[in-house]
């Protein structure tokens, strides 16, 4: 008897799957991706508890102080654009119910411009960076992001709809870079990169993740705002790194040379170093110095020597004892809003 | 400095890609539109009667498209102010020429403004009411024949990821009385947008990136179906300069309809507060962190400390949440709210105090906003048509339009007169009725003398003196003086009642119908008598004796005929929350 309906109870389930499967190969894949009514409704829901809302530093001098940010792992990994607003020693992601979560920054890249952070949480919905689609120009998308902070509290991030325009390489100007990353992005035609809006994903209409949107860009001879994402293929090699634990850029030398470099030779005058971590600031720079030449300024906050991350003044003048004085030393350095990239030589 | 790097290989390359992705969009778009019609194509052999299926599809779609889009153009309207200053957009909500707009568009135009259809007609429009708040008014376009009107939606079925489309005067480009229509995705449902300037607070709206622009306010949001959503508003803009950047604010039409019964009354309305303040705790709880004493929500039991559930019928998970709700409430609302204290659930019902003092409300609407003046053409086209009707217009203080106040004072007591007038009645009243424990309750209810045999004993009233002070008999909350102003309404009507204005509409938690409400101060009590919309019948009268105090409601049912008059034979005594007493009336007697 017991067998009887062990037996009974297996055929429906084997009729129920049958009956899925039949229903779903009937309704094709089509019919899945976009509903009948045209809407994104089912995408936006899919995709929303995926989006996080990011505060920290700023809220003065017109500098935002929020910002968007992506899950890409079952451990709580959120994917951002790196900008001042993680300079904080508190950053908060907040989750499309209104959760807040402290982040802790697990490493950055400033040639691609991205940081990953980490919140404490397991099992939240993601973005698997390796099932992402390949993006093409004319490819309908939507943009999801924090744009203006209007999704306060526990409001859902906001949508927009465009279509990616053109696929290409924006223009670095040297000594100047308004963004440091120079591989190719998506030009879209929505107005997506609004302030905030960095960090927040670019996704297909059926909901696949295509990129990251990018900060906002403004062209200073003809005024105009592009709107770009970097795709998110170009980011798997840096995004694997630093979640790895790997340093980006591994020092060139491991042995001090004889005649190191140091910020004496460069002609930098830093603030007085009286904190166990004081901000690498530039205080002034020496006249007809390598500094100086190099176009260095006062007031200038050094944020990596050779693509290296230093947070201090100790970690300047250590990351400087391993340059020999023959060679070109890399700043990249924040003057105001602005990031710039810096060659100083001793001729 | 150029950002992009055009390469022309690859620009060719776009070209062809794009033109195969849109094949295939439109593929994916045609297919879902018609179910049915994947089967049979699966396994056509021929490419090209496969193409040209589709592009039927896809030209049914689009003309389906064009179709709904068409049907709402006819009911847009484009605001101008008298000398072409400021300007907007509007949508009509009734044959009768009743269109709603911002409140900071008709703000420039003053009292009155002209209005162009796409008719080619241009009419005279006067303001009927404002909501300052909600950034909402209503204004009444003066025509000879019925106009095309916008068929309203349930926005709070609106989702993100839908798409929607505005309609309007964007730039005021619609001097050919032709409006703009701009086509996108909804990006954000009940959103909360803190006040810009003073009063100005957009709750619970709508956040579209089709394209809203300077001009686009006041004019209507529909959805796919041709159905208004909201009403454009306002957007993010900042550091971009006054253009649209894919941020557009919708008021909800929910919000809207809420407001619309009140607008119609002629006044500048007012938003409400619970008179407590709420903060989202650590836990994700929404608790009240400060609550009024003198307010209704306390007198209902809501304390410090209590974690709100819902309210209105919707569930709070945030202080937003409950911020956006407030904000789509106009002040005198009853609405019901449940909160939780110790595990326990409790829900009372709250009527919400008014956001604003009258003189506030009064100030924004004589100085208010500045005006938004987008550029581009102002002059007003020539060799229109003018509709006018210049007597829909009556100033009063503290009204938008005090005509359409009287008009509809005047409307629901006709209507309750033709049921039953009590005009040319004697003066000499004697109620006698039977309560729920079977005893006598006799009212006496004369010129010059007003008395009552209760159960527990004999009142009388001294009309000389102030009647806030004889609230009597104790534990009703004033029944012998609610009974008192109800004659004396009954007898001598509105007009010479008192002071005595028309409220508005609003639904009441026990009642089926929405009530038309009017609100009258007589010596120093306030009542408010409710009509029912349906019947034109009293339903309730409420009285005030101040605004700290609960009032004293006798519910008004089963209307029969005695002494050749319709009378309501059951009077329910209710106050603060405790049933006083059930009344059935036995008898009346009208004497000299």
């Amino acid at each position: 008897m017991k067998d009887l309906m062990t037996n009974i109870m297996n055929l429906t389930w084997l009729l129920l799957v049958l009956l899925g499967c039949t229903t779903f190969s009937n309704s094709g894949i089509a019919h899945q991706r976009y509903p009948a009514d045209g809407s994104f409704t089912k995408v936006v829901q899919k995709i929303q508890p995926k989006i996080i809302k990011i505060y920290g530093a700023g809220g003065f001098r017109g500098l935002e102080s929020y910002q968007s940010g992506f899950l890409i792992s079952n451990e709580g990994h959120i994917l951002t654009s790196w900008s001042y607003v993680l300079d904080s020693d508190i950053v908060l992601a907040v989750l499309d119910d209104g959760k807040k979560y402290p982040a802790t920054l697990v490493g950055m890249d400033p040639q691609y411009e991205i940081a990953i952070l980490k919140i404490d949480v397991t099992e939240l919905p993601f973005f698997d960076l390796s099932q992402t689609l390949e993006s093409e120009v004319g490819m309908k998308v939507l943009a999801f992001s924090n744009l203006y902070g209007i999704a306060v509290g526990n409001e859902a991030s906001s949508v927009l709809h465009g279509y990616i325009c053109a696929k290409t390489k924006l223009t670095v100007r040297q000594g100047s870079r308004k963004i440091n990353y120079d591989g190719e992005v998506l030009v879209l035609d929505a107005m997506s990169n609004n302030p905030g809006a960095a960090g927040g994903a670019l996704v297909s209409g059926s909901g696949d993740l295509l990129g990251i949107l990018g900060k906002e860009l403004k062209n200073d001879l003809t005024g105009t705002w592009i709107n770009y994402a970097i795709p998110i293929a170009e980011l798997e090699g840096v995004v694997g790194d630093i979640l790895s634990g790997n340093e980006r850029v591994a020092r060139a030398e491991t042995i001090k040379p004889k005649q190191a470099m140091s910020t004496q030779f460069l002609g930098i005058v830093t603030l007085p170093n009286i904190l166990s971590k004081t901000p690498p600031f530039v205080d002034h720079v020496l006249d007809k110095s390598p500094a100086k030449e190099g176009g260095l300024m006062a007031d200038d906050l050094i944020l990596f020597v050779n693509k290296r991350r230093i947070t201090s003044c100790d970690d300047l003048d250590e990351e400087l004892s391993f340059i020999d004085q023959e060679d070109i030393v890399t700043l990249l350095v924040q003057r105001g809003e602005k990031l710039m990239t810096l060659d100083l030589e001793i001729e | 400095m150029r950002f992009l790097k055009p390469d022309k290989t690859s620009t060719t390359k776009c070209r062809l890609r794009l033109r195969a992705v849109w094949g295939c969009r439109l593929l994916t778009i045609a297919i879902c539109l018609t179910p049915l019609a994947l089967s049979g194509q699966e396994n056509t052999p021929q490419t090209r009667s496969k193409q040209d299926d589709l592009d039927k599809l896809v030209y049914k779609a689009e003309q389906e498209r064009i179709r709904i889009v068409q049907s709402t153009l006819k009911s847009a309207i484009s605001i101008f102010g008298p000398g072409g200053n400021g300007g907007g957009s509007g949508v009509v909500i009734s044959a009768d020429g009743y269109a709603i707009t911002n409140f900071h568009v008709t703000q420039p135009c003053g009292t009155h403004m002209k209005c162009s259809m796409p008719n080619g007609k241009l009419y005279d429009a006067v303001i009927v009411g404002v909501d300052p708040t909600g950034d909402v008014a209503l204004i009444k376009l003066f025509s000879e024949e019925p106009l095309p009107f916008a068929k309203l939606a349930d926005s709070n079925e609106v989702e993100v990821g839908q798409w929607c489309f505005a309609v309007g005067n964007p730039f005021l480009l619609a001097t050919d009385f032709q409006p703009t229509v701009t086509y996108g995705l909804v990006s954000g449902v009940h959103r909360y947008q803190y006040p810009s300037g003073t009063l100005l607070e957009y709750t619970d709206c709508i956040q579209v990136d089709a394209s809203i622009n300077p001009g686009n306010s006041g004019g209507p949001l529909y959805n796919m179906k041709g159905e208004l959503i909201g009403i454009n508003g306002r957007g993010s803009f900042e550091k971009r300069g006054r253009v649209n950047v894919g941020v557009g604010y919708a008021i909800s039409i929910n919000q809207v309809k809420n407001f619309l019964d009140y607008l119609k009354s002629g006044r500048i309305v007012d938003h409400a507060t619970l008179g407590a303040q709420v903060f989202s705790d650590a836990d994700g709880q929404v608790v009240v962190n400060n609550i009024l004493s003198t307010s209704d929500a306390y007198r209902r039991g809501l304390r410090y400390g209590d974690e709100i559930v819902f309210f209105a019928d919707r569930p709070i998970h945030h202080a937003n949440d409950f911020k956006n709700v407030l904000g789509i409430y106009p002040k005198g609302w009853r609405v019901p709210l449940t909160f939780r204290r110790e595990g326990v659930l409790n829900t009372i019902q709250v009527r919400l105090a008014g956001v604003h003092r009258p003189a506030e409300l009064l100030n924004a609407v004589e100085k208010g906003a500045p005006a938004q003046r987008p550029p581009g053409q102002k002059k007003l086209p020539k060799n229109h048509k003018v509709v006018s009707n210049p007597k829909e217009y009556e100033q009063k203080k503290g009204y938008a339009n005090y005509y359409f106040n009287e008009l509809h004072r005047k409307r629901v007591w006709d209507r309750f007169v033709k049921v039953t007038d009590w005009k040319k009645t004697e003066a000499n009243w004697q109620l006698k009725f039977t309560d729920q424990n079977s005893s006598t309750v006799e009212l006496g209810l004369n010129e010059n003398q007003v008395g009552g045999l209760f159960p527990l004993g004999p009142e009388l009233l001294d009309l000389s003196k102030d009647l806030d002070q004889q609230l009597v008999p104790l534990g009703s909350g004033g029944l012998l003086v609610a009974a008192h102003l109800w004659k004396h309404l009954l007898q001598e009507g509105p007009e010479k009642f008192g002071e005595l204005y028309y409220l508005g509409a609003m639904p009441l938690p026990t009642m089926q119908n929405k009530q038309e409400v009017f609100v009258a101060v007589h010596d120093v009590v306030e009542c408010r008598f409710y009509f029912d919309s349906e019947t034109g019948l009293l339903s309730l009268l409420e009285l005030y004796p101040d605004e700290m105090t609960d009032p004293c409601e006798i519910y008004f049912t089963n209307y029969q005929v005695q002494e050749g008059m319709k009378v309501p034979v059951h009077w329910r005594v209710i106050w603060s929350d405790f049933e006083f007493s059930n009344m059935q009336l036995k008898e009346l007697k009208i004497t000299k």
